[in-house]
């Protein structure tokens, strides 16, 4: 269990104020002059060497990231993006920070921004996020009234403007091409890449788009060193991950603990255990709805990061733990979640546009137990059709659960159709 | 994807009021000279407000005027981004979560409430206090089930404490939005939280690390 000295987020759960002298207290903006002082290879490399992977769902090396920002501006500017457009189900450990430690997000966006040679930020936070976005542009003001940001940031020379925009509500702006599309002004659609974001972001401006929770904690990296950071973890995963366990657990809570702690340890230490006891789990989604679910039998032994998660094909994606347990009619519970993706599909591309909607009829129709078994066949392979041919991986996000679905509750779905099957027999023979 | 359409019937003009205009104008200074199209969904969003709840056409008519685009580009926006509606809603306007994580605590519960209290979704009630949506996850995931009522979250509801808080807003009573139980965010219930140093306490915490520096004030260097 990680030890409480190493939280990163002192403040999660909001007990102390948000505000700047509360954050003060906790270590935020303490000597920031110093380490900007050191310069942006020292801060890039820190980075890299302390294995930060990106905490917005697909682990990408943050440092390497930073690193394909040009070294020098061509005349164009350079901007840093704050990803808040938080919105994958299961998902709500931004908010946390938005709301309770907004001074650390701010001054890991200074640092990250005058490591990739940005003046400009723009946070994009969630339309429906209405008070925490009041809270961040609160902790703005205070920011700049104290020069921590603006002209002359913490004294450093170096001038930083943070801006906040909102969005209205479209889950699909949590991809980075569509957060800059919408950041434009236009419909949030996602772009073909390349070019990336790095040469072309932002007004055709390099730019890199980072999460919340990964330019959160980069002060505190930058402060207590890589090899702290490092330390935590596991090789290839290392640090420490908020964790959003929701679903049914007798405490549903976030926390941050260490990464590769064992799932079962996860939700009996933290969330209070499995409603009826572990072995009443069905199943759990890991790492918010885009991911494959895994049954109880994975969950006993899993360890939950980037690596052990790829390797019983689910992911880490959010670490959005979603517990289910037996009472869970899990083919209806994976419907829903087919519901959610044709919702939220932005309609360019065919194969997700028509493919989300015809997945989430189907599986409709299989919950009801008004299916054909071919069409379980059926399901997977127009899955796969989804997967992997769409501009964004928006496609992907919608196949999987289905495909996990299948892969471990295949017996399920077949015996739901035959009951029915034999119901609908034993009608019309009755009628005869 | 979903269909979106513009209301029936429209009113006839719209304008900003000055304090509207004033904001107007601080939203597109945050973006550089002639990108003044990114300041829209902040724009939209204010008349949303100032007509009370909705866009009706000739906002986003007057919202692309000044920003200098297409009508159509407006339309665009207004009609992508689910946060705008398109037709009027009640003086309270509840969206409910239904996705997965609430689903699994009971959001269909809530959803019954809603159907007693204040009628069929997506319609008015007579006197225009009340309508609700169902809508996708809001990322209040931990504190499921949960609905927004106008700017605010109710979280950890159930259905008799969901039912409370529509019988309060309906007699002109305060609630207090956040978790409907003993709960104040994100943190376990019941217990202890489990991450225990106290957080405004940094000169205890972390000795074995030097280069920690979580006492930002007493520190001499």
């Amino acid at each position: 269990m990680l030890k409480d000295n190493d939280r990163i987020f002192t403040n999660l759960y909001g007990f102390a104020d948000a505000g700047l002298a509360a954050a003060r207290t906790r270590g935020d903006w303490h000597e920031t002059k110093s380490l900007l002082a050191k310069g942006r290879t020292h801060i890039i490399e820190e980075i890299k060497n302390s294995g930060l992977r990106g905490r917005g769902g697909a682990g990408f090396p943050t440092g390497l990231k930073w690193s394909f920002m040009p070294q020098e501006s061509d005349g164009r500017p350079h901007y840093l993006i704050v990803n808040a457009d938080e919105s994958e189900p299961g998902t709500c450990k931004d908010r946390d920070i938005l709301r309770h430690e907004p001074h650390k997000l701010l001054e890991g966006a200074l640092l990250a921004g005058f490591a990739m040679g940005a003046h400009d930020c723009y946070i994009y936070i969630r339309g429906e996020f209405i008070r925490e976005a009041e809270i961040l542009q609160r902790a703005i003001d205070e920011a700049y009234g104290a020069g921590l940001l603006g002209k002359n940031a913490c004294k450093s020379g170096w001038d930083y403007n943070i801006y906040l925009h909102r969005g209205a509500g479209a889950y699909i702006c949590g991809e980075e091409t569509a957060l800059l599309e919408s950041l434009e002004g236009k419909k949030g659609m996602p772009r073909l890449k390349p070019p990336f974001p790095a040469n072309m972001g932002l007004y055709g401006c390099p730019s890199t788009v980072n999460n919340v929770e990964t330019i959160a904690v980069a002060p505190s990296i930058l402060r207590r060193g890589a090899a702290w950071f490092s330390a935590l973890g596991r090789d290839g995963n290392t640090g420490t991950k908020i964790f959003c366990i929701s679903g049914h657990v007798n405490r549903p809570c976030n926390v941050e603990e260490e990464m590769g702690v064992p799932l079962k340890e996860l939700i009996e230490k933290h969330a209070g255990g499995v409603r009826g006891g572990w072995d009443n789990l069905l199943a759990v989604i890991p790492g918010g709805s885009s991911v494959p679910l895994i049954p109880k039998e994975i969950c006993d032994t899993v360890l939950m990061d980037f690596d052990s998660l790829k390797n019983v094909e689910s992911g880490l994606g959010t670490a959005a733990v979603i517990v289910m347990d037996k009472t869970t009619d899990i083919i209806r519970a994976i419907a829903r979640i087919a519901y959610f993706y044709k919702h939220e599909s932005c309609g360019q591309c065919t194969p997700c546009r028509e493919g989300t909607g015809w997945m989430w009829r189907v599986l409709e129709r299989m919950a009801n137990g008004r299916a054909d078994s071919q069409e379980i066949d059926l399901l997977l392979t127009v899955s796969k059709q989804v997967e992997g041919h769409t501009i964004c991986a928006l496609g992907d996000a919608a196949a999987w659960p289905v495909q996990g679905l299948i892969r471990h509750f295949r017996p399920v779905i077949e015996e739901r159709l035959e009951q029915t099957r034999l119901k609908q027999t034993i009608r019309q023979e009755a009628a005869e | 994807m979903s269909v979106r359409r513009l209301h029936s019937e429209q009113p006839s003009e719209f304008a900003f009021t000055s304090e509207n205009l004033a904001f107007a104008k601080q939203q597109i200074a945050k973006y550089p000279p002639n990108r003044q199209a990114s300041a829209i969904i902040a724009l939209l969003w204010q008349a949303q407000e100032q007509v009370g709840g909705w866009l009706p056409e000739p906002a986003i008519r007057y919202v692309a005027d000044m920003l200098a685009m297409p009508y159509m580009r407006a339309l665009e926006v207004a009609t992508f981004y689910t946060m705008f509606n398109l037709s009027p809603v009640g003086k309270y306007f509840v969206q409910l979560c239904g996705t997965t994580p609430c689903w699994l605590r009971g959001a269909e519960a809530l959803k019954s409430v809603c159907r007693k209290k204040i009628g069929a979704e997506k319609q008015m009630t007579e006197d225009g206090q009340f309508s609700w949506q169902e809508v996708e996850c809001l990322g209040a995931c931990v504190n499921a089930p949960m609905v927004q009522i106008n700017n605010d979250f109710y979280e950890d509801l159930t259905a008799e404490s969901f039912e409370a808080i529509l019988i309060a807003l309906q007699e002109g009573k305060e609630v207090k939005p956040g978790p409907q139980n003993a709960r104040h965010a994100s943190e376990p219930a019941h217990t202890p939280v489990t991450t225990t140093a106290t957080p405004t306490t940094p000169t205890t915490a972390n000795t074995s690390t030097p280069t920690n520096t979580n006492n930002g004030e007493n520190r001499t260097i």
